[in-house]
């Protein structure tokens, strides 16, 4: 049995979930402070959840296709980002973003905001208080989103399918797998991979579980 | 020295705030909503005004005109809330330390300082739901004092605790303003309180701040309504004049003499409840004529504390009903039990204890 896609679908999983992890926070931080436009971007952000993933893979054909802006600037440094391993990653990274950033916010929202304000006549400078005192006191919620964004970035089909394609050894992940061995009609090597994200899929659900009951008891009796 | 002079708009509801401090600890007394809080936040740099000038001690933290708008890390105050706010990832050192530069070489030892100073000893590696809630309360304190801010600022700091920790708490923080050179604003709804923190009071209602006094002048001698009612007075009434001494007092249903200006905005009387003089043998004796300002009520109820006694009388003992209520405060002690629901009552409103309000 070839385990290439099992590499490359965790490759990917794995690198979109620690950029989604970051750009997850900034995004959720960044538009926490908004007072205009907070509803604008927030659609903008969550948009990838709730669309089909095709369409996010055609979105993404259109921006980073060769005709494109972006594609045709690529193109002059000889890089071609469709059919290749790093639009696996970008699919990922997409698909996924809207969970860590949804569940990032909600876990800053939940955060007495007093504390936040004390830290400023306290003198510590924003990048500081985000670092040294909101994420440690968020991080059962961060966690969280980062196991739900890493399932769904290994569960990603439809977006990686439409710019990456179903490339066997370069861009065929544990997911475009299972659909290729069904149309070649393999139903052993389908029972295999379908085995294969099930079991590590079920493994991230118990881990989140477990992260959702890290909580320091004060924030709790926090209060208003 | 701050001076503040702002206006905010938030909604339907508009915060006009104006008032100065000279080293002294003010109180802003009012109800919920009354925008106190959001004052002291406009000061902090949390919310921004839409216009107006805050200065601290020369230095201009919020000037619309100008377009200066300091960030909070920039304005040298220090602000504790009712929940204390402490870091809940952080020990008690570290929750006292963060405020402190990292290159300060005296770092640790100003922590030492203020763990002692604030009888920590021993806690320091504790974290904040390790700790009690006056325990918590110090902490606060600490780490608001280490970066030495130019004006501390309070927001109802003792709402959440019970009262005997409320006793204790308020000492400490007593103790710890008499060590601060600067100035000192509070905010709080409770009057015993702000009476006990502060030198100077300002009543603030609907966004607006109705008068700033000494709080001495303020709770005998209120000069409006308002601030009569923030201030827990229970007997006010509505007046018309009947010549340059007398008033009639209509809720009361009674004729008094009062002193003191009387200009044309003067339309409310009141007097506190433990500054009415009362006597309940000398009504019996009908020969005894009554005096000046002097009144024959009935006892309608009576309200027992711990220590007094709030009498509900009325003024008139043929139709008891709303109008000419009183509430009238006295001792237990002086209250005799055989003293019971219409029982007569003889009343001295002391034109030196009344006092002439505007609306």
């Amino acid at each position: 049995m070839d385990y290439s896609p099992l590499l490359i679908s965790l490759k990917a999983a794995s690198l979109a979930t620690l950029i989604t992890f970051f750009l997850g926070i900034y995004c959720a931080y960044f538009t926490m402070k908004l007072k205009k436009l907070k509803g604008l971007l927030d659609s903008i952000f969550t948009l990838p959840l709730v669309l089909p993933p095709t369409i996010i893979g055609f979105f993404l054909l259109v921006i980073l296709g060769r005709n494109s802006f972006i594609g045709a600037f690529l193109l002059k440094y000889d890089i071609s980002l469709v059919f290749s391993s790093a639009a696996t990653i970008i699919a990922s990274i997409v698909v996924a973003f809207p969970l860590m950033y949804r569940t990032a916010r909600g876990a800053f929202e939940q955060l007495d905001e007093n504390i936040i304000y004390v830290a400023r006549t306290l003198g510590l400078k924003e990048h500081k208080i985000l670092w040294k005192i909101i994420i440690p006191n968020c991080i059962s919620g961060l966690l969280a989103g980062t196991i739900l964004a890493f399932a769904r970035a290994l569960g990603e089909f439809g977006a990686t399918i439409m710019i990456a394609g179903n490339i066997p050894g370069k861009t065929q992940t544990m997911a475009l797998a299972v659909y290729s061995a069904v149309q070649s009609g393999n139903r052993e090597l389908a029972y295999k991979w379908v085995f294969i994200m099930v079991l590590i899929s079920f493994a991230s659900i118990l881990l989140l579980n477990k992260f959702q009951n890290i909580r320091f008891s004060s924030l709790k009796k926090g209060g208003i | 020295m701050l001076y503040v002079d702002i206006k905010k708009k938030l909604g339907s509801f508009q915060l006009e705030t104006k008032f100065e401090i000279n080293g002294e600890r003010l109180a802003l007394l009012g109800g919920s909503g009354c925008g106190k809080t959001m004052t002291l936040k406009c000061i902090g740099g949390i919310e921004k005004p839409d216009e107006g000038i805050i200065i601290l001690n020369k230095r201009v933290l919020f000037d619309s005109k100008k377009k200066i708008n300091l960030v909070p890390q920039e304005r040298k105050v220090g602000l504790l809330f009712q929940n204390y706010a402490l870091f809940p990832n952080m020990t008690l050192k570290e929750n006292i330390g963060i405020g402190i530069a990292k290159d300060n070489k005296r770092k640790d030892e100003i922590i030492e300082e203020k763990i002692k100073e604030f009888s920590l000893k021993g806690l320091k590696d504790n974290y904040p739901h390790q700790l009690s809630g006056g325990q918590q309360q110090r902490v606060a304190l600490a780490r608001m004092l280490v970066n030495n801010p130019e004006i501390l600022m309070f927001d109802e700091p003792f709402s959440a605790l019970d009262d005997h920790l409320r006793w204790q708490m308020e000492k400490f923080l007593l103790s710890a303003l008499d060590n601060f050179k600067g100035s000192s604003l509070y905010v709080s709804h409770n009057i015993n309180e702000v009476y006990r923190l502060s030198d100077k009071i300002a009543i603030m209602d609907d966004g607006k701040v109705k008068s700033i006094n000494d709080k001495v002048s303020l709770f005998n001698k209120p000069d409006s309504r308002k601030t009569a009612l923030v201030t827990g007075c229970k007997n006010i009434s509505h007046i018309s004049r009947l010549d340059s001494e007398f008033v009639y007092a209509s809720d009361w249903d009674l004729k008094l003499r009062c002193q003191g200006d009387f200009n044309e905005n003067i339309s409310y009387i009141g007097i506190h409840s433990h500054n009415i003089g009362y006597d309940f043998t000398g009504f019996t004796k009908e020969d005894v004529p009554l005096r000046e300002n002097e009144y024959d009520f009935i006892v309608i109820d009576i309200i027992k504390n711990i220590f007094s006694s709030i009498l509900i009388i009325s003024s008139n003992n043929k139709k008891p009903g709303i109008l000419g209520q009183m509430y009238l405060e006295i001792p237990n002690i002086e209250l005799n039990p055989s003293i019971g629901i219409n029982h007569p009552i003889r009343v001295v409103l002391d034109k030196e204890n009344l006092f002439l309000m505007t609306p």
